[in-house]
């Protein structure tokens, strides 16, 4: 506990500062402070309270529950193409931003994903999710939509294999706890 | 988001049937690791929610003008680097833009960096993956999203 409130101190000090911000703004009918609060922060706080939850309770019953060896063979070292297809696939049916991801990243690496499978999993879960498809074809069409998939796909192919080869000789480990 | 939550609740009412001691666990589990990313997602979001607040919309709209060249792309990479926008907001504020003459190329440059590229989420990247490897993604993210840019500016009036 105490390790952690020293690991997280300048997070909680923003956080605190925040507070104490809103509770001053609303005391004094500060307009500026209510407003961050209920239009920008409040955006945010809901998709952090209802997605991150549920998000890190099936990332615990993953690790509890799915099997090392399996996982490994489908997206480890030697899954080639059909390990990027996996990864591809599963990303696309998350959901929320990016830094839910690391998470996710950090439990597929420990369970033996390899680490080019694990940067394409980053690539399309920031680029493919269906959730921001449907968005995106909505408001900037479907010829849009397709255009920047086809294109995108290959570039975070390419980035994912430049990391690998780059972190192959190095010491490189995910860390999650 | 529903389905989110239906697969969820699935995924609990079977491992608490199969083993409660290993569900017990894995809550355990999520908790830990939840407890050890929120604080740093709490405080980017802050900082997010108040600079969102000092920058209107409509000057975002205005900097990205439609004769604004070079410059146009240089500022939706910029603003999709920094920024971490929802989804909510950046699409209809996309389709507001195309509407007002902004090419699509400028805006794929905007989508891609926006979500590929996060500066302001570096710290939280870096927790998991280190520091360096965090701004090498991000490097590399940012010339795949312009270089995807380029190319939809280049076929978009092809097709």
């Amino acid at each position: 506990m105490k390790a952690y409130i020293k690991d997280q101190l300048a997070n909680f000090a923003v956080i605190i500062a925040f507070i104490v911000f809103i509770i001053v703004s609303y005391a004094f009918s500060f307009k500026p402070g209510i407003e961050i609060l209920q239009y920008n922060f409040q955006i945010f706080a809901k998709e952090i309270m209802m997605f991150l939850p549920l998000m890190f309770i099936l990332i615990g019953l993953f690790d509890v529950w799915a099997p090392k060896e399996k996982i490994e063979r489908h997206i480890g070292t030697d899954s080639g193409f059909k390990g990027a297809v996996w990864m591809i696939l599963l990303a696309m049916l998350q959901a929320g931003p990016l830094y839910g991801a690391f998470p996710v990243a950090y439990m597929l690496y420990k369970k033996g994903a390899s680490i080019r499978n694990i940067f394409i999993y980053l690539g399309a879960f920031s680029t493919l999710k269906i959730p921001m498809l449907s968005f995106e074809i909505g408001f900037l069409g479907l010829k849009f939509s397709i255009l920047r998939t086809l294109l995108t796909i290959p570039i975070f192919i390419v980035i994912a294999i430049i990391m690998e080869n780059y972190l192959k000789t190095r010491k490189f480990q995910i860390k999650g706890d | 988001m529903k389905i989110l939550i239906a697969i969820t609740i699935t995924c609990l009412v079977l491992s608490l049937l199969k083993d409660r001691g290993r569900t017990l666990a894995s809550i355990r589990k999520g908790i830990a690791l939840f407890a050890n990313l929120l604080p740093a997602v709490l405080t980017v979001v802050i900082i997010v929610s108040i600079a969102l607040y000092l920058t209107p919309r409509e000057d975002l709209i205005r900097y990205f003008g439609k004769d604004s060249g070079i410059a146009g792309y240089a500022f939706a990479a910029l603003l999709g680097s920094i920024s971490l926008i929802p989804g909510i907001i950046a699409y209809p504020m996309a389709g507001m833009l195309i509407q007002n003459g902004v090419s699509y190329s400028v805006i794929a440059v905007f989508i891609t960096t926006l979500t590929m590229v996060g500066i302001i989420t570096i710290p939280i990247e870096a927790r998991y993956f280190g520091f360096k490897i965090a701004l090498m993604r991000n490097a590399l993210s940012f010339c795949g999203a312009i270089i995807i840019g380029m190319a939809i500016s280049l076929i978009w009036n092809i097709l």
